[in-house]
């Protein structure tokens, strides 16, 4: 089964070898099970000249309680594209650790990198994939953005995608966010978000957004400076991906949090 | 009625060893050695689209010499394999020595059930802390492996390349003299009543596994970068591998695709602190 000339998607090949380790595929007893694990909050994106950034809270609740205050959400796909998970934690873990193998294999495989749309459609399905546990209130929603190596004009080619539930994969322009804080991280990015922004503006702009959905939202975590959890901050660019240090990021959410001292607003 | 000729097991199994030998002898060489900063790759390759030369997972490499696509149907056999048990358990538990294993059950298996072995050889690489802890493993088509010391060639006339390498070689050795060292045992062979001869850039395919980085430390070594090392300067040479980190594949490269990637650690692009470049 191994030799098989098969297929170059790593996730095909699981479903005929192994498919109890695709998310999707287990049986589930009927009745809903959204209370029971904890869940992910919000992320942002933002494309900026020459690249993208993404950020994402630090907070993971069930219910009313916080499960982990210092999860992170934010992680590399492969060397030039990022995903940001919300939903269901466990499964969307798991999700991101699939797609992660998914674009490695093919591009060992083919000797060759997926499209940036080609990523964006391979995680789509396998967002479909779990359309069943959804529905049970296990959801998982990605946020995926990187740089288009082959976008003709380089201002343009940071790009986001977004998803729903039944895959679904929806190309935003400019920004998004999702997540339970994502109607107020995005508010906040509709005021302040101006085409053609630096990677380091954005960065800000970013932190700014997270800082909003804090505020209003319960389930999503700010900055939290006792004990020194700041939001994951990745930025995909013509350098590939780059996760900012805790010390930058540090550096930005105490700046975030002190002008706001002066303005509670932003 | 047709007459049933007797052959002894032993005549059928002579028989396969011949054709598999003969059919490895006729291609093109390739050696893999240790060096300083890692694990080198040299497959003479008149190709650049058709690997001998392959990434397998973190610290693993592939190379083959022998039928395309017998050899490839094992390379993507280990690519699967790697990436089922490093999403399984962890990376760190993908070993090389399990690949080498379950690639001489494959051979083995095929060696005796199938009417035709394959004509491959394959070395299965793994690049430790040290020149000292790499594995190089050799798997023949009779699924026979071997753990060789630092240094081997295979196919075409690998005996006697594998002589020039083994008086010359030495673990400590920077990455422009293994590549000079190894271009020099491939042309070593093969010229005209069995003398040198000259292997172009062009025809040459070089990867290494560099000791240093985190995460997938496969690079192959191209264009200027491949020239420079051949070219050679006394001093050792400006070591091309590596670089990534800093100036990373520019998105135009070949098909505008590049095929450099380490996105599924977070370790993307980190080195040891306290390694120096090699």
């Amino acid at each position: 089964m191994f030799t098989n000339a098969g297929t170059s998607s790593f996730t095909t090949f699981l479903s005929k070898v192994a498919p109890e380790m695709l998310p999707g595929r287990r049986p589930l007893p009927p009745g809903m099970a959204a209370d029971m694990a904890p869940h992910a909050t919000t992320i942002v994106a933002i494309s900026a000249a020459g690249g993208v950034v993404m950020a994402g809270d630090r907070r993971a609740t069930m219910g009313n309680l916080i499960a982990q205050r210092d999860i992170e959400k934010v992680h590399p796909a492969d060397a030039y594209s990022l995903v940001g998970i919300a939903g269901t934690a466990g499964i969307g873990i798991e999700l991101m650790r699939l797609f992660q193998v998914e674009l490695e294999h093919y591009e060992k495989i083919e000797g060759a990198m997926l499209s940036l749309d080609g990523k964006a459609n391979r995680l789509a399905s396998m967002i479909r994939g779990n359309l069943g546990a959804a529905m049970q209130g296990l959801a998982v929603i990605p946020l995926f953005a990187g740089f288009d190596l082959a976008a003709k004009d380089p201002a343009r080619a940071g790009r986001i995608f977004s998803f729903d539930v039944t895959g679904g994969p929806y190309e935003e322009t400019g920004y998004d966010a999702i997540g339970s804080g994502s109607l107020f991280a995005r508010s906040a990015l509709k005021k302040r978000f101006r085409a053609g922004l630096s990677v380091d503006d954005a960065v800000r702009l970013a932190v700014e957004a997270l800082y909003d959905a804090a505020d209003d939202d319960t389930a999503t975590g700010g900055p939290d400076l006792t004990r020194r959890i700041y939001p994951v901050v990745m930025t995909a660019t013509a350098e590939g991906t780059h996760r900012l240090t805790d010390a930058e990021t540090a550096a930005i959410a105490e700046a975030v949090v002190a002008g706001r001292m002066e303005n509670p607003g932003g | 009625m047709a007459m049933q000729f007797y052959a002894s097991p032993e005549q059928i199994m002579r028989d396969r060893s011949e054709l598999a030998r003969k059919g490895i002898a006729r291609g093109r060489s390739a050696v893999v050695l240790s060096y300083s900063g890692g694990v080198l790759f040299v497959a003479e390759n008149l190709s650049s689209t058709l690997h001998k030369v392959s990434e397998i997972y973190d610290r693993i490499g592939f190379a083959a010499v022998g039928r395309y696509n017998e050899f490839e149907n094992m390379r993507r056999a280990g690519v699967r394999m790697a990436d089922l048990n490093g999403l399984s358990y962890d990376r760190r538990d993908v070993t090389g020595l399990a690949l080498a294993n379950a690639y001489a059950q494959t051979l083995g298996a095929i060696f005796t059930e199938q009417s035709k072995p394959f004509e491959v050889e394959i070395c299965v690489a793994e690049v430790g802390a040290t020149p000292e802890e790499d594995a190089l493993y050799r798997l023949t088509y009779d699924g026979s492996v071997n753990d060789e010391p630092g240094r081997m060639a295979m196919g075409g006339q690998a005996e006697a390349i594998a002589g020039s390498l083994k008086s010359q070689h030495r673990p400590d050795m920077s990455l422009g003299e293994a590549v000079r060292l190894a271009l020099a045992a491939l042309s070593s062979v093969g010229g005209e009543g069995g003398a040198a001869r000259t292997i172009a850039a062009n025809q040459l395919e070089v990867a290494v596994l560099d000791r240093h980085r985190v995460g997938r430390t496969f690079r192959r070594i191209t264009g200027a970068a491949l020239t420079a090392l051949l070219d050679g300067d006394a001093a050792g040479g400006a070591e091309p591998v590596g670089e990534r980190a800093e100036t990373p594949t520019t998105p135009t490269e070949e098909a505008g695709k590049p095929t450099t990637s380490a996105g599924s650690a977070d370790l993307e692009g980190r080195r040891d602190a306290d390694t120096p470049e090699a």
